[in-house]
């Protein structure tokens, strides 16, 4: 008979209270608002500010952006690449694995650097600077979420396009006499829809806490006004961290529901 | 399935198509949308700070802001950067081995290594302004793990020198998301690790120790160090979290560039370039090394 794993346990539990312990201190906190009670009185206030709802809808309408833009730009390559231009492989993986050496601070003074400023070649000028509009500014600030989450829904629709034997099904439609959009949108999308979502919903948990690009692109993006609530609220900004933590916490649960068995996709984005 | 096969068959579409129609790379038009854009939002920047950092405000060619880097403050800078990231990925690298081998072959049950995967998930992807506030209310002045210690040994620790917004107290809050990763990635690598290999072992007289001395660490050792290596950048291009913790108190490197763009401390833009590609540097070196290593660790966990 095996004995009880002690050390185990130990290492389990240890994890287990650097887990919980900050969770705990800040629920315990967020629920403190009125002197001697619990109370939820954080929670309504916190929900009540006008510039809550905005920078959150902001933000969720930035993911809803970035996630199209993604999926777009990924989908067609991956699959491409799986099909047609494995040579392409190596230098696709090295394009997706860059946002991992360019950490998000670097990239957003890059992108201020370049589009800072009209662009210009040979003189010509081919765009405006496009940090002078909101509008220009919301598209740098997409360009770079879609940046920041290259590896990851590259890797989520990778593992989805290997796990599904690419080449026989469209082989099958294409002596089917299918066409190429018919192939994409009938056979390819509905294989791949566990990775798209898991991709999507990584995406999601990235832009909705994402703090240093729209900081610095002046964005009214969630985590901006989080740190700045911080500055003059205590108990309100715990309710929040809650809240953004459910937030992470139903989008990991989904995906851990969706790839169940599955390679999943790594984490440790947007720190 | 061998590439030439594949081709074949998909390029046997009818001949009629006209030849020019045909010389036309379709397929490449199917990538060409992901290489303008990572050309355009990734290379283009990056050439940015690259060329920058070799300029002078007059736009010509200079080494002056690479041997800028030698300032004591910037030296101070990637010094703090580098040891909270070396302290932090070997603390959760450690940290985290342990919890991915208790869960693998430690013998816990199943239920609690689903619920550590999904923790870990969750946890290394929690960043940023919520974590800082997470520990601020937990390890704060006014914590509640401060006020239990103050409450049950009668013990003010920050009266015994600890402070959240020090190397100490960031380092604590980088582990957060430091350890989970560390699971994430040693799990799959510990089960790769066959039970013939520990059988034969034992039927060659081997001890615990000795089959962990001369097997399984040998070839758990490339994706150890990889990742620890992994945790190592992942920590040292943080900024979010740093940022909201400690405002500008620790002079880390991706707080002085924050400061730089925000009001050019260094008096010298291009300085801050060179600042970013030194980072840069730092951060390819370690992604290169991470990479590496995973490929030496493959060829035997398949």
């Amino acid at each position: 008979m095996r004995r009880f794993p002690f050390l185990s346990w130990l290492w389990f539990v240890l994890g287990a209270l650097y887990f919980l312990l900050p969770l705990y201190g800040t629920l315990d906190f967020s629920l403190r608002i009125q002197r001697g009670t619990l109370s939820l009185g954080a929670y309504r206030n916190a929900f009540a500010d006008p510039q809550f709802i905005r920078s959150f809808t902001f933000s969720f309408q930035m993911a809803v952006v970035t996630i199209i833009v993604s999926l777009l730009l990924i989908v067609p390559t991956a699959y491409w690449v799986h099909l047609r231009l494995p040579r392409l492989r190596p230098i696709v993986e090295f394009l997706t694995l860059l946002p991992f050496v360019i950490p998000a601070i670097v990239l957003v003074f890059g992108l201020i650097r370049t589009y800072g400023r009209p662009v210009t070649i040979l003189s010509v000028q081919i765009l405006p600077s496009l940090t002078n509009t909101p509008l220009g500014t919301n598209a740098l600030l997409v360009a770079g979420y879609v940046v920041l989450s290259l590896p990851y829904m590259y890797r989520a629709v990778d593992n989805g396009l290997r796990a599904m034997d690419v080449r026989t099904l469209t082989e099958a439609a294409l002596s089917l006499g299918a066409g190429w959009p018919t192939i994409l949108r009938r056979v390819i999308f509905p294989n791949l829809r566990t990775g798209l979502l898991s991709g999507a919903l990584l995406t999601f948990a990235i832009v909705i806490g994402e703090l240093t690009i729209a900081n610095f692109l002046a964005r009214p993006a969630f985590a901006p006004y989080l740190a700045l609530l911080s500055n003059s609220r205590a108990y309100e900004p715990a309710a929040l961290t809650i809240i953004s933590f459910a937030l992470t916490w139903a989008a990991m649960g989904l995906i851990d529901l969706l790839t169940r068995g599955a390679p999943g996709v790594l984490g440790g984005a947007g720190h | 399935m061998s590439e030439a096969v594949d081709t074949k068959l998909l390029n046997s579409r009818p001949a009629r198509a006209s030849s020019l129609i045909r010389r036309v790379p379709w397929a490449w038009l199917g990538v060409l949308p992901f290489f303008l854009f990572t050309f355009a939002f990734l290379l283009l920047p990056s050439t940015a700070l690259f060329v920058g950092s070799f300029q002078n405000a007059e736009g010509q060619f200079t080494l002056d802001n690479l041997l800028g880097l030698t300032r004591p403050n910037i030296v101070q800078a990637y010094w703090l950067s580098i040891r909270i990231s070396a302290a932090t990925a070997i603390g959760g690298g450690i940290f985290g081995f342990l919890l991915a081998y208790a869960m693998t072959i430690g013998g816990l049950p199943r239920w609690v290594r689903s619920a550590l995967m999904t923790f870990s998930g969750v946890a290394s992807n929690f960043a940023g302004v919520p974590l800082a506030f997470a520990f601020i209310s937990t390890l704060g002045r006014t914590g509640f793990v401060t006020a239990l210690f103050r409450s049950a040994f009668n013990l003010n620790i920050y009266d015994r020198g600890f402070n959240l917004y020090s190397f100490l107290g960031l380092s604590l809050t980088y582990m957060y998301f430091q350890f989970p990763l560390m699971v994430l990635i040693m799990t799959p690598a510990l089960d790769g690790l066959k039970r013939e290999w520990r059988e034969a072992s034992e039927n060659l007289g081997a001890t615990p120790l000795q089959y962990w001395r001369y097997v399984a660490l040998p070839i758990l050792l490339p994706s150890l160090l990889g990742t620890m290596i992994l945790l190592f950048g992942n920590a040292f291009g943080a900024y979010a979290t740093a940022f909201a913790l400690t405002g500008g108190v620790l002079n880390l490197v991706t707080i002085m560039i924050g400061a730089q763009m925000r009001g050019d401390v260094l008096h010298n833009p291009n300085l801050g370039y060179a600042l970013a590609l030194g980072m840069v540097v730092i951060m390819g070196v370690s992604i290169a090394g991470y990479t590496w290593l995973q490929r030496q660790t493959e060829r035997w966990l398949r």
